[in-house]
């Protein structure tokens, strides 16, 4: 799995590193980890966006994004 | 709130927030200006008397409300995170430069809608130089342009510039400490609760839906993702309706109200705009936004946005309003002085540098087990 922290970025960074990370990964699934909500859902519909499924887990302040 | 995010709510969004708009240009906001991010804080440096051009002084209480209005519905639904620390001088600068270009151009993107929406060509004009300029951003952002990530900080520090920008407005409301144009742009006012209620509401439903102008254009050529334009659409729709009916709308490049039709200064004024606010993740009211829901860097950005007020007026560097001839002075071409077009030219070269600058060079993924 291809890790992405993209904590404390500004919009679109994590959305960005993550469409990178999906490309580079193939088949593999990417863990993105953001700190607030706008992230999340930002690199959530972009995610979706691509026809990859995400799942979504709070951890702390921080949010955990599987996408496969 | 998955249903305001959506596609028709976003839409509806726009249209509610373009007649909160249509309320503040009715009850005596400036003509086209009934909401204006750079106006209003231009407006507000003013008042604190940091300029002293005599017709844009006034503590606009929608500058006060959409911060506390984003403060308080963060806070509520506990999406309010006190952080700092990603790059805040340079923050600071685009700021500074944002504010340089929205006052030679005459507006924050927020007004280059509402002038759009009645009629005024010179905003559609400055429009090609605000989409080129978020396209200049997406640019470096797709090579990797980064200001690095922000850290959590103490929670009060989140809350200073809700609460100085309170504090300040309870002192506006309740004393004459601070400077209020008689004639001029500052001197037209909607009434300060119309204004502040209309404001509360831009910063709920901005912080909920994370409205920018800057976003909509960016997303557009980074993502070929349209959504972030919807708000934006929504509320040209509700202005172009209320300037239709009120007979406001008026579709020339002459005799528009505080603009002017120096077409290159409106392209280049927007394109600063575009291109600032895609590299410090938000245009002028998104940073109010973010700064209410504890972003201390945004609040950087907004005092750089004040402080750029300041700097432009003091020294004659934003762009003049075209005037017609009347009997007392003659007519009046507008646009920047020789000395704004100089500045707003070495604040494009800062951005590239700033932009060129803060690539970054690994990308920050890896291999996990």
């Amino acid at each position: 799995m291809i890790e992405v922290d993209a904590r404390g970025l500004s919009c679109p960074e994590p959305v960005l590193l993550t469409l990178d990370a999906l490309e580079e990964a193939g088949d593999e699934a990417v863990l993105t980890i953001v700190s607030d909500t706008n992230q999340r859902d930002n690199v959530k519909t972009q995610a979706q966006r691509k026809g990859k499924t995400v799942s979504v887990e709070q951890k702390g302040q921080d949010w955990y994004l599987t996408i496969q | 709130m998955d249903k305001l995010n959506s596609k028709a709510g976003l839409l509806i969004v726009g249209l509610i927030l373009g007649c909160g708009m249509a309320v503040l240009a009715a009850t005596g906001n400036p003509a086209n200006m009934a909401m204006c991010a750079a106006c209003f804080i231009r407006d507000v440096a003013g008042s604190l008397k940091l300029h002293s051009a005599p017709v844009v002084q006034y503590f606009r209480p929608e500058i006060a409300g959409m911060v506390i209005g984003s403060f308080l519905i963060a806070v509520a639904t506990k999406e309010y995170r006190s952080t700092a620390g990603s790059s805040p001088m340079i923050r600071f600068a685009l700021g500074f430069i944002m504010m340089l270009g929205a006052l030679v151009f005459l507006g924050c993107p927020l007004r280059m809608v509402l002038r759009m929406a009645a009629g005024d060509l010179n905003a559609w004009v400055g429009l090609v130089g605000f989409i080129a300029g978020t396209g200049t951003g997406a640019f470096f952002l797709k090579k990797g342009f980064s200001l690095g990530r922000e850290y959590d900080t103490g929670k009060a520090a989140g809350a200073v510039l809700p609460i100085v920008l309170a504090v300040l407005l309870v002192l506006s409301l309740t004393t004459a400490l601070f400077a209020v144009s008689t004639e001029g742009p500052g001197s037209k006012q909607a009434p300060w609760f119309l204004a502040l209620a209309v404001a509360l509401v831009v910063g709920i439903l901005g912080q909920k839906t994370r409205i920018c102008f800057a976003s909509g254009f960016r997303n557009a050529w980074l993502l070929r993702d349209f959504t972030t334009l919807l708000p934006v659409a929504g509320i040209f729709v509700a202005m172009v309706i209320y300037n239709l009916v009120t007979g406001g709308f008026k579709l020339s490049f002459d005799g528009q109200p505080i603009a002017h039709a120096q077409h290159l200064w409106n392209i280049l004024g927007l394109y600063t705009v575009g291109f600032a606010a895609v590299l410090a993740g938000g245009c002028p009211l998104r940073q109010m936004i973010m700064a209410g829901q504890g972003s201390s860097d945004a609040a950087v950005t907004f005092l750089g946005l004040l402080m750029g007020a300041a700097f432009a007026h003091n020294f004659g560097l934003a762009g003049a309003a075209a005037a017609a001839a009347t009997e007392a002075a003659p007519a009046v071409a507008g646009g920047p002085a020789l000395s704004g077009q100089i500045a707003l030219v070495c604040g494009i070269v800062v951005l590239f540098v700033i932009a060129a600058v803060n690539i970054r060079k690994k990308k920050p993924a890896k291999k996990a087990e």
